[in-house]
């Protein structure tokens, strides 16, 4: 494992474009509102009290919700989106070694990771299906009240929603506690989500397959844009 | 950018569990809710409320719940009638009781099962009070100081509409809108004007404070705000 450069290796390469820090962030501050807002409005450990005014919490809660899909979209679909379009591609497909990585609990240091470990990868999987989710519980919820136009659905739909609404909101805490304590320690990563790059000895160290690809076996790539 | 997808199982499944949680819910709700009861109903933390398994939901419309003391607690009787009265805690308690059995029905669409209500029927302190004849109404006012509600006379004679002070067997809590409440049994739960202080007699309906957001007036459950839930 120890670098066997005599000299500091300060080359950096290109993580995440700005349209995808752009989204990671918008994203973020929706989810964390939501995830604050639903917190509320389910009265976990009498917060609905502290905080009150109902109307507006609910408010928040549902538009920025439906932001979340509005937003990726408007990342992703444009000709802006294109690096988005290539990770999420590359975020959804299994490389070799990835399923050992797994079993082992990413002990087993000889797998070679690609751009994203495979934790992300089923991280990613579940949040994007997770969000579809809840927004169509969401909605199931909103209707005939907030949405007066989405008519109404019966007693049982409308519990049911509510009950996998509630449930899900429990997973994506998890989900997302977990994704910031991993970033917090990993101050490199959480750097290059603000800044875009990352210094090609954290490529090599923990994303080898990604690093080749960037600068090994293709040194005139792009990859070496920083910033 | 080989390698077989994630996703398509992944996402599938989680989609799928969703959408089998949404037909399956409420029974998977209403086995988790007995299961849990021996811990979710001695649960000082609250952080029981992280599990899903249904209930009362509890709202405010102000920066907290408001809270007052049998002992401070007030129920002015007013408006338009013969012989305005005021009631302590302790006098309303002491009038012969009503007891209802019955759904609670939110019109956000959550509902709760056969609760149990005890209180004084409205009409009774009506007929204390003495309607005047142009009294048609009523307006119910909170000790919050904004939440409102209203009922027409002839619905707030009704035998299931109670000033009520028992929920459950137990004295009402601050969060389900004690010491005393108005409980109006075939209405949404709006419509229940939570920590009553005065009942008003109006020469017109006066409309609440749900109301302004867009509720109906007449709360009928399933007959109104565009809903077609069971009646309670």
């Amino acid at each position: 494992m120890a670098a066997t450069t005599t000299q500091p290796d300060t080359r950096r390469i290109l993580r995440f474009t700005k349209t995808e820090r752009v989204a990671h962030w918008v994203n973020a501050g929706l989810f964390a509102v939501v995830m604050l807002t639903g917190a509320v409005l389910k009265d976990i450990g009498g917060l609905s009290g502290t905080v009150g005014h109902r109307e507006l919490v609910r408010f928040l809660h549902v538009y920025c919700g439906l932001a979340i899909p509005v937003a990726f979209v408007a990342a992703y679909a444009p000709r802006w989106g294109k690096a988005l379009r290539l990770d999420v591609s590359r975020i959804n497909r299994w490389s070799p070694g990835d399923l050992r990585w797994l079993r082992t609990f990413g002990r087993d240091r000889s797998v070679k990771l690609d751009k994203f470990n495979p934790g992300q990868k089923l991280n990613a999987a579940f949040v994007a299906a997770a969000a579809i989710v809840m927004v169509a519980t969401g909605l199931i919820m909103a209707a005939g009240s907030i949405f007066p136009w989405l008519g109404t659905f019966p007693d049982n739909t409308k519990t049911g929603a509510t009950f996998v609404h509630d449930a899900f909101a429990l997973f994506i805490w998890m989900a997302v506690l977990g994704h910031i304590y991993l970033a917090f320690n990993d101050s490199d990563a959480l750097r290059s989500m603000t800044r875009g790059d990352i210094s090609t000895r954290w490529a090599r160290a923990k994303r080898p397959l990604w690093y080749d690809e960037q600068v090994g076996s293709n040194p005139q790539s792009e990859g070496t844009e920083a910033g | 950018m080989d390698g077989t997808p994630v996703g398509r199982r992944v996402f599938l499944g989680v989609v799928g569990l969703g959408a089998l949680g949404i037909v399956f819910g409420r029974q998977t709700q209403d086995f988790l809710g007995r299961a849990l009861r021996p811990v979710t109903s001695f649960d000082p933390t609250g952080l029981s409320g992280l599990l899903p398994v249904g209930g009362f939901r509890y709202y405010t419309v102000t920066g907290g719940f408001p809270s007052k003391s049998k002992a401070d607690y007030r129920l002015r009787v007013k408006g338009l009638v013969e012989r305005p009265f005021t009631l302590t805690y302790d006098e309303l308690v002491a009038l012969p009781p009503t007891r209802l059995k019955r759904d609670f029905q939110c019109v956000t669409g959550w509902r709760v099962d056969g609760v149990h209500w005890q209180g004084v029927l409205l009409r009774d302190l009506l007929d204390r009070a003495v309607v005047k004849p142009e009294g048609t109404a009523l307006k119910f006012t909170s000790f919050d100081g904004t939440y409102t509600e209203s009922l027409t006379l002839d619905q707030a004679r009704r035998s299931d509409v109670i000033v009520a002070y028992k929920l459950d067997g137990d004295d009402i809590s601050s969060r389900h809108g004690g010491p005393v409440r108005l409980y109006v049994a075939p209405m949404y739960g709006y419509k229940s004007c939570k920590w009553l202080d005065g009942i008003e007699v109006t020469a017109k309906v006066d409309q609440g404070y749900w109301e302004d957001y867009g509720y109906d007036i007449d709360g009928w459950v399933g007959k109104s705000n565009g809903r077609d839930d069971n009646p309670t």
